[in-house]
């Protein structure tokens, strides 16, 4: 019985881990294929381990094209991202503070409207918003790529929201007594009590705007504004011979931060996800 | 004659007027609705302007023939007239929904599956998840679509095995049928975060249920039908509507790896619009397109959850 316990349990392990193995193939290809070299990858090579490990590829892949080095587009896309976590952040709590604590006139409406824009798909008002950052002349510079995530972010607000309702509300009714009016309860009690939600936040809204390619590419026209993920595209069509190597190189680096905040932060970005949407 | 009343008025009433009048400042600062309008300005201010006031933008040009940099003139429903003639529309409406029919389910079938094998109590069960989350976790990115699109190409990867068990090389992206097959792929390969969010739902399932069925005779299969979808439905509910949305209106993948080859047969809808719109500069056109959109998503959501009724199990209703 025990045997057969223990064979089941290996077989369990093997399985799994194989087809997870199968699963991030097609990362660890990517890894070993920035220390390889076009023929290598292009005649299919199987194996992740390369021959010899060209590590030039990071050289020729960092200076970029035109000129202007993957420094500056891995530097724009850190402060673009940056910035609209940031934003994304501070409104959002506020709103899902407003939205969950406080009963004011209409909050019922604002409410609903926000729920029909976590589901209203961001590509269907791209064409007007297009329009109107044109119109105002922000065409080719960040505002449109950082601007409207200072105004909530209804996905983000409604996970907050899930989790301020776990907050008790006996914390703020002891605070009112002793004084505190509804800003510093925000202040001293909520926000304080918000961070592992404030940390899913950062953590997912900072990789979709790292990762964000179709915003970047409308908006941005000049090649010293480009983000990472514009100039891998740029990187990979500008000329008719792409250099893979350094191709997969420069995508491999732009994983990193991601991977970075994965492995830092997964216990939040799990417990963040999983509460999403989910009670309520 | 429009001088503050203070200022004629004695030094001691003017400090009571003053006190009172920031008396009713901290009232009025301090009550409800300010407090939620103070709070909730940014989502209001930001739903205005970039929510509302651009769905209403989109609505006036759609009926105009609007370029950039040229002049808007009304054409009345002409664009939507056109639309339904086009016959590139119709077919990227087609392929579209192709795709979200075959994706969205394979991809939560496949998320259900894996969660409910890693809620076993096993070592190493975090470890997986983990694993089995990175291909979310990345997926997005060009970088990835760049790989698949090289693992895809003539001479790539997938070939050199196919060439490895002694079969034929097929050309994957030149075949309409393999390209809408390897973004299919690609969407299912990407289960991650629906798998976590199954994980935390079949964690909330009592194991009394389970016990219970285990008393009465149920089988694994039993169970997993009769327990856990039923318990899990308002989950698979939330996971279908937002996957089936997002499936709708993917694009970096098809724009990276097939740009909406061959013959069309991967030109999604949010492709299509970005062509008309970015690469041809019909803004009006695009606008039609982005209203059509929204009303067939729009109904869809909405049929979705009229139809939940007959198949989410909500605990109020036991």
């Amino acid at each position: 019985m025990r045997t057969k316990h223990r064979i089941e349990s290996v077989l369990y392990h093997v399985l799994i881990c194989g087809f997870g193995f199968i699963m991030i193939y097609p990362v660890l290809w990517m890894i070993s294929g920035a220390f390889k070299n076009n023929t290598e990858i292009l005649n299919g090579g199987l194996s992740l381990i390369p021959e010899v490990w060209r590590w030039e590829n990071f050289v020729n892949g960092w200076s970029g094209f035109g000129g202007i080095s993957f420094g500056t587009f891995f530097k724009n896309s850190l402060i673009v991202a940056g910035v609209s976590t940031f934003g994304t952040v501070i409104s959002s709590a506020c709103v899902a503070y407003a939205f969950s604590r406080i009963k004011f006139k209409g909050s019922k409406i604002w409410f609903t409207a926000m729920l029909c824009t976590m589901m209203l798909p961001a590509q269907i008002i791209l064409v007007p918003q297009y329009i109107i950052y044109n119109k105002l002349g922000w065409v080719g510079t960040y505002l449109p790529l950082i601007l409207p995530h200072f105004f909530g972010q209804a996905f983000f607000i409604y996970q907050m929201m899930q989790f301020i309702k776990g907050i008790p509300r006996e914390l703020d009714e002891a605070a009112t007594i002793d004084g505190c009016s509804r800003y510093s309860i925000f202040t001293r009690i909520i926000l304080p009590l918000l961070k592992p939600s404030i940390v899913t936040t950062i953590i997912i809204q900072f990789y979709w705007k790292w990762d964000d390619f179709m915003g970047p590419m409308i908006y941005l026209n000049k090649p010293e504004m480009y983000t990472a993920s514009l100039a891998i595209k740029q990187f990979a069509d500008s000329s008719s011979t792409t250099d893979y190597g350094a191709m997969f190189a420069m995508s491999a680096l732009s994983l990193i931060p991601v991977f970075l905040i994965f492995l830092f932060f997964n216990k939040y970005l799990v417990e963040g996800i999983s509460s999403s949407g989910l009670k309520g | 004659m429009f001088l503050p009343a203070s200022f004629t008025l004695g030094e001691s009433m003017k400090d009571g007027n003053d006190m009172e009048k920031q008396r009713n400042f901290k009232k009025f600062l301090y009550s409800n609705n300010t407090a939620g309008y103070v709070f909730s300005l940014p989502f209001i201010v930001g739903f205005l302007g970039f929510t509302l006031i651009p769905i209403l933008v989109s609505m006036y040009y759609s009926v105009t023939d609007y370029k950039l940099g040229q002049e808007a003139n009304f054409i009345g429903l002409q664009n939507y007239l056109d639309l339904f003639a086009d016959e590139r529309f119709m077919n990227s409406m087609k392929v579209t929904v192709i795709y979200v029919v075959i994706s969205v389910p394979v991809k939560l079938a496949f998320a259900l599956l894996v969660a409910y094998f890693l809620t076993k109590q096993r070592r190493g069960v975090t470890f997986y998840r983990s694993l089995y989350y990175v291909p979310s976790l990345i997926g997005g990115s060009v970088a990835v679509a760049l790989v698949w699109k090289t693992i895809f190409s003539r001479r790539g990867l997938a070939n050199a095995i196919l060439a490895g068990l002694g079969l034929d090389k097929i050309s994957w992206l030149g075949d309409p049928k393999t390209a809408m097959g390897i973004l299919i792929a690609m969407s299912a390969w990407q289960f991650g975060s629906s798998m976590i969010i199954f994980a935390a739902g079949l964690k909330e399932i009592p194991t009394t249920y389970y016990e219970a069925a285990d008393i009465d005779g149920a089988n694994k299969f039993q169970r997993f039908v009769k327990i856990t979808l039923p318990c899990l439905s308002p989950i698979i509910l939330y996971n279908l509507v937002m996957q089936t949305i997002s499936a709708f209106m993917s694009f970096t993948q098809a724009f990276v790896i097939t740009q909406g080859g061959p013959n069309d047969s991967t030109n999604f809808y949010a492709l299509y619009v970005y062509n008309h719109a970015f690469k041809w500069s019909n803004m009006g056109y695009a606008s039609a397109m982005s209203w059509i959109m929204l009303i067939i998503i729009s109904a869809l959501t909405l049929i979705i959850f009229k139809t939940s009724k007959f198949w989410v199990f909500s605990e109020s209703d036991s």
